[in-house]
């Protein structure tokens, strides 16, 4: 319902709300545009102190029963899951040439996610989560994928990387029908940070109806050691209006605003950040009261760019290292305010000794 | 005797007993639940009404769908916000909640709220321009009775001005000055039409808005034509054009009462900040109000203060209607006093042709020169006073 008045009725008064000083000083705030740019206002009420800090926000919390974006973070191989039930989906065995032969299962199902609280998106999942499982090899391994459609609609796996055609998922050949299976087979390579996800048509939905992941290539010397972590920048319309209602890391808005990605004082941290938003062109990366290295795509070992904000397109990705100086919270976030507010914002807190600080 | 009426009474009730068994039975075994399958739920959310306190956005919710519905997050400008609901939970068919949203609103500005349910869909409402919702208090019901008495008794009043001037008209003047009436009034029926098919519209679909209206100025109009027959059978004849007058007060009283609440509610909603000076046409279109009231009376003597009570039961209910739309505004209300107005007016117009017609064939009032004209001057009026409104 817009206004319940016509437009003549509200016109009328148009004119009534020019009749003099007396009327217009007679109603709070009736004078124009007060310096203070608020009405006049007394005490802010019970309501305005809630959580504490921001009103802004979501209100309550998801149940990380079915995915925990705490544990999504820091996990890649199915390392969340212990012994033998990861061996159903991931197992590796050493080749003679030292590289490993990674063998995966991957499904794709439809299921209900909680992408804010008391909010449930039905999405389509790879193994029952969004983002779905990532992938981590190391150059020159061999990756085998059994993937099966236990969904409603034909799906597949496209992959970032070297592969042939054949292994590509997105001709209309490659569709892998409801029931069926296929098996993906190629070499991990060049090294970098890249994505996998579903090259169905129509593209836009199968995206974003949340049918992706991330799919890490190691070079073969290692990067230095660091506090590792993956985010995937994710957006859901939920009433299918071609508009995202939702934005986050890792599917749920404002997950790390009341969860905060506990860190370490001077320990590096390693971010592998993916932009699969659908709909908006760009999305970005913004960290509070810090800069952070830029590897793009992490297919070079030399840094790029120092910055305190990287912009991605719709697939791109980086890697950022960074570590933290000073002890406390410390806030990231879409540097697109609209997004940050739509769920795209949470916080890191860092432990221990800062120096100077 | 005693054995007949129990018969009866048996062929009456059976029809229903059979009916509650079907009621039992659809509500028992859900025969729509097959047809329907999984199917989402029909979620349809209906905003009624916004209030603005400092720093507190109020949103007053209708669950206007079949099914349940839950609210799970609202959005204030396109942000995620904090919010409390009463009372919480999941909304049935019809069932209402308030929301209390701790938002920054800025004076003078466009919010649009959003509510999102669980099941992802969104219900917009849009604050035109934000402006703190007044609290009732004696220097609001002077205030609205201000409004009330620039928007309804002033103009009235200045329309009855006229009536020493109607004395003194011939004939075809007088006839002039009915016609011109009954084309304002005319005017005035279609307006009131146009604004309560237009609110109606608007009306959460289970409140069945356009058959509200219908109903609401048939109602009104069967009043007004029973209280007409009771006054004139408790007057002498002499009194018929005083019954008419008063009946002509009573039906544009009830038609300003409706505007006076679309005026309060549109200054309780903020509407008012939007601010040009256009109060002299409103002036100028509430004017014939007065006119018409004392047009029959042109051929009686009507002492002051019966003129005085004409135009406060004229313009006086544009203050009440103020009063309750300023501090309770209810959509459902206003197309119902909508209504009431339309059914008062449609009243009035055929009150007046009954008095033409006593006097002479209604087909030959109409197609004479001074009556055409003058219907003819009162659109032309109303179309142009309306113009200024615009």
């Amino acid at each position: 319902m817009k206004n319940p008045l016509s437009r003549r009725a509200l016109l009328r008064l148009a004119g009534l709300g020019s009749l003099g000083a007396s009327i217009a000083a007679a109603v709070p705030g009736g004078e124009r545009r007060p310096a203070a740019g608020y009405p006049a206002a007394g005490p802010p009420s019970a309501a305005g102190s809630h959580h504490g800090g921001h009103a802004m926000g979501v209100v309550g919390r998801v149940s990380t029963e079915a995915f925990d974006p705490a544990v999504f973070l820091r996990s890649w191989n199915f390392s969340h899951l212990a012994e033998p039930e990861r061996s159903r989906y991931y197992r590796e065995t050493t080749r003679p040439d030292g590289s490993l032969l990674r063998e995966y299962e991957i499904f794709a199902v439809d299921r209900e996610v909680e992408i804010a609280p008391g909010l449930f998106f039905p999405a389509w999942t790879f193994n029952g989560q969004v983002p779905g499982p990532t992938i981590r090899a190391t150059e020159g391994d061999r990756v085998r994928i059994r993937f099966v459609n236990q969904g409603s609609h034909p799906h597949t796996l496209h992959f970032h990387g070297w592969h042939p055609p054949a292994m590509d998922g997105s001709l209309p050949e490659h569709q892998v029908e409801p029931g069926e299976d296929f098996l993906y087979e190629f070499d991990a390579e060049p090294f970098g940070l890249h994505l996998y996800h579903c090259h169905a048509v129509p593209l836009k939905r199968h995206i974003h109806k949340g049918l992706y992941g991330a799919f890490i290539v190691d070079p073969r010397t290692p990067r230095p050691p660091a506090d590792e972590m993956v985010m995937v920048m994710n957006a859901f319309d939920t009433n299918f209006d071609g508009d995202n209602e939702v934005y986050a890391v890792n599917t749920v808005a404002h997950f790390h605003m009341t969860e905060p990605i506990p860190v370490a004082v001077g320990r590096p941290v390693r971010i592998y950040l993916i932009n699969v938003t659908e709909f908006d062109l760009l999305n970005s990366f913004h960290l509070h009261g810090m800069f952070f290295k830029v590897y793009r795509t992490g297919t070079s070992l030399e840094t790029q760019e120092v910055t305190d904000t990287l912009m991605l397109c719709q697939g791109e990705r980086a890697i950022l290292e960074t570590s933290f100086r000073y002890p406390g919270p410390f806030m990231f976030h879409a540097h697109q305010s609209e997004f940050a507010e739509l769920g795209w914002m949470g916080m890191f807190h860092a432990e221990g000794a800062g120096h100077g600080g | 005797m005693a054995a007949d009426a129990i018969r009866r009474l048996l062929l009456g009730v059976l029809p229903l007993l059979a009916l509650a068994a079907l009621l039992v039975w659809i509500v028992r075994s859900r025969p729509a639940e097959s047809l329907r399958g999984d199917a989402p739920p029909v979620e349809i959310l209906s905003i009624q009404k916004v209030e603005l306190a400092p720093r507190e956005i109020v949103v007053s919710v209708l669950n206007d769908g079949p099914d349940r519905s839950t609210i799970a997050q609202v959005q204030v400008d396109d942000a995620y916000w904090s919010f409390t609901q009463d009372p919480p939970g999941p909304l049935t068919h019809l069932s209402r909640a308030r929301l209390r949203i701790p938002y920054p609103w800025v004076h003078g500005e466009t919010h649009v709220v959003r509510l999102v349910t669980a099941t992802g869909l969104t219900f917009d409402h849009e604050i035109a321009v934000a402006v703190a919702t007044p609290r009732p208090g004696w220097r609001f019901l002077g205030l609205f009775a201000l409004i009330g008495l620039y928007v309804g008794i002033i103009p009235v009043a200045l329309g009855l001005l006229w009536y020493p001037l109607l004395h003194r008209l011939s004939r075809r003047a007088l006839d002039f000055v009915l016609a011109l009436t009954l084309g304002l009034l005319l005017f005035l029926l279609v307006d009131a039409l146009h604004e309560g098919l237009e609110a109606a519209g608007e009306l959460p679909g289970s409140f069945q808005g356009v058959a509200l209206l219908a109903f609401g100025a048939a109602a009104a109009y069967l009043a007004l034509e029973a209280l007409g027959r009771w006054l004139r059978s408790r007057r002498a004849q002499s009194d018929a054009a005083w019954v008419t007058a008063l009946l002509l007060a009573i039906g544009i009283g009830l038609h300003n009462f409706g505007e006076g609440l679309a005026v309060g509610a549109a200054f309780a909603l903020g509407e008012a900040a939007l601010g040009t000076l256009l109060i002299l046409g409103f002036t100028l279109h509430n004017l014939t109000e007065g006119l018409a009231i004392v047009a029959p009376l042109a051929k009686s003597r009507v002492p002051l203060r019966r003129l005085l009570l004409l135009g406060l039961i004229g313009g006086a209910p544009t203050i009440a209607g103020a009063w309750l739309g300023g501090f309770t505004y209810s959509p459902v209300w206003a197309v119902l006093f909508l209504a009431v107005g339309a059914g008062a007016i449609a009243q009035v117009i055929v009150q007046i042709f009954r008095g033409v017609a006593g006097e002479r064939p209604l087909a030959s009032y109409l197609g004479s020169g001074p009556a055409v004209a003058g219907l003819f001057a009162g659109f032309t009026v109303m179309y142009a006073t309306g113009l200024l409104l615009q």
